[in-house]
């Protein structure tokens, strides 16, 4: 590397952060001493970090209170509301730790304001991504219950919801599920075609305009969105992305059929 | 215990300091962490990797950004600007500036910030964390420094000794 070469703004970031290649640490000195202006940064960012260390540092410190018991954590023991609260942790996090070893581009988004699309389909997809792999218990209420499972979902969602008839493109009702959603609770139907394939409906309330069909492509999980009446509706599925909207249009010629009451 | 197990709960009082400086609330920072825990716990079968310490960092911070995604549906404004008296006065003035310099950065950049300077990751496992190019974590960084610096210099006036 040339050491005449001007210092630029990242590498007085990496000196600082100790991350400067060493054949580059006598050319920066050299540089602030001719440039009061650099060496006036430098300073004001290590305040910055004796700060924040000042401040934060001594947490480390603290002993280490007894609820994280590793033991306790990995065998919790079997109450309801444990189960419960791990599958909403679980919930929410799945997608994006799972991109960790997926690699798939999904925790990528940044999420802190997003639109009712983001949202829904992010969310859809990392219910998605949860239950389709689950074997034993991918649905709380099985299809044989169908007609229960829809009244009290519709109930908690605060409107008149179907499970739509998806046989015409080989798919078959699981069950469904009650989960917290963006805007309040969501419904989650799972079908599964006969080579186990699985796509999932999600539904909730939305305070977006209505849309047509929208794709999302999240990695290996595709998604369709669209919202009617003020509500949100993702399919999500794993196929190519024809599949997914054979299904997503199947499932919409339906929905869109229903008498929609916004009152709820 | 095994090597897996002993290398989380080895993480668990640096995990707790990220959490509590990212949060600035020890009851929310502490559920982040048991939740980091037990994901990873559950996930043990899953992980190849040579070292936990990024990984962790990574479940955490996704976590986080779910939580503030959650947070951001609800209409519930942190109040930044408080102006109370007691807070801006006495020996615990210093701490309280930075911690709400801290709260004025958007949370990819907080995180950037607390991660080089009080977990000591490099640049390139922060990436890694993040899952953006290392490019990004510098202009992020940058940009976290210099909002610091901005609020700490707008603070100054109301704070500074007549000399």
């Amino acid at each position: 590397m040339n050491d005449r070469s001007p210092i630029t703004e990242d590498e007085l970031h990496a000196y600082i952060d100790g991350e400067l290649p060493a054949d580059r640490i006598a050319a920066l000195e050299a540089w602030l001493a001719s440039h009061p202006e650099d060496m006036a940064k430098i300073a004001a960012w290590r305040a910055q970090i004796d700060a924040i260390r000042a401040r934060y540092g001594a947490v480390a410190e603290e002993p280490v209170p007894p609820r994280f018991d590793l033991e306790q954590l990995a065998f919790p023991d079997r109450s309801w509301k444990r189960i419960a609260a791990a599958a909403v942790v679980a919930a929410f996090v799945f997608g994006s730790a799972g991109g960790w070893f997926a690699h798939s581009g999904f925790d990528h988004m940044t999420g802190v304001s997003p639109n009712g699309f983001e949202a829904f389909t992010s969310d859809a997809v990392e219910a998605y991504r949860l239950y389709v792999v689950e074997v034993r218990h991918p649905v709380e209420v099985p299809a044989a219950d169908a007609e229960h499972l829809v009244q009290w979902l519709s109930k908690r969602v605060g409107y008149q919801l179907s499970a739509p008839d998806l046989e015409k493109v080989g798919l078959k009702l699981v069950g469904g599920r009650l989960l917290p959603g963006p805007t309040g609770a969501a419904a989650f139907f799972m079908y599964e075609n006969a080579s186990g394939e699985r796509y999932t409906l999600y539904s909730g309330r939305s305070n977006t305009p209505a849309t047509a069909l929208r794709y999302a492509d999240n990695g290996p999980a595709k998604a369709v969105y669209w919202v009617n009446n003020d509500i949100a509706y993702v399919i999500s599925g794993q196929g190519d992305r024809n599949a997914v909207h054979n299904v997503a249009v199947a499932a919409y010629d339906q929905l869109e059929k229903l008498p929609q009451k916004s009152g709820g | 215990m095994s090597g897996f197990r002993k290398s989380i709960q080895a993480s668990i009082p640096a995990l707790r300091r990220y959490a509590r400086s990212l949060t600035r609330d020890a009851e929310i920072a502490d559920d982040l962490v048991q939740d980091t825990l037990v994901r990873a716990l559950r996930s043990e079968h899953l992980f190849e990797g040579e070292e936990t310490r990024s990984w962790l960092y990574t479940i955490l911070t996704n976590l986080n950004r779910n939580r503030l995604r959650t947070l951001a549906r609800r209409p519930t404004l942190a109040p930044l600007g408080d102006n109370d008296a007691a807070d801006m006065a006495g020996p615990e003035s210093g701490s309280r500036d930075i911690e709400r310099a801290l709260a004025s950065l958007v949370p990819e950049q907080r995180a950037v910030l607390l991660l080089v300077v009080l977990e000591g990751l490099s640049y390139r496992e922060i990436a890694e964390v993040q899952g953006v190019p290392i490019g990004t974590v510098m202009s992020r960084l940058a940009r976290a420094r210099a909002q610091i610096k901005s609020f700490l210099d707008g603070e100054r006036p109301a704070l500074r000794r007549i000399k």
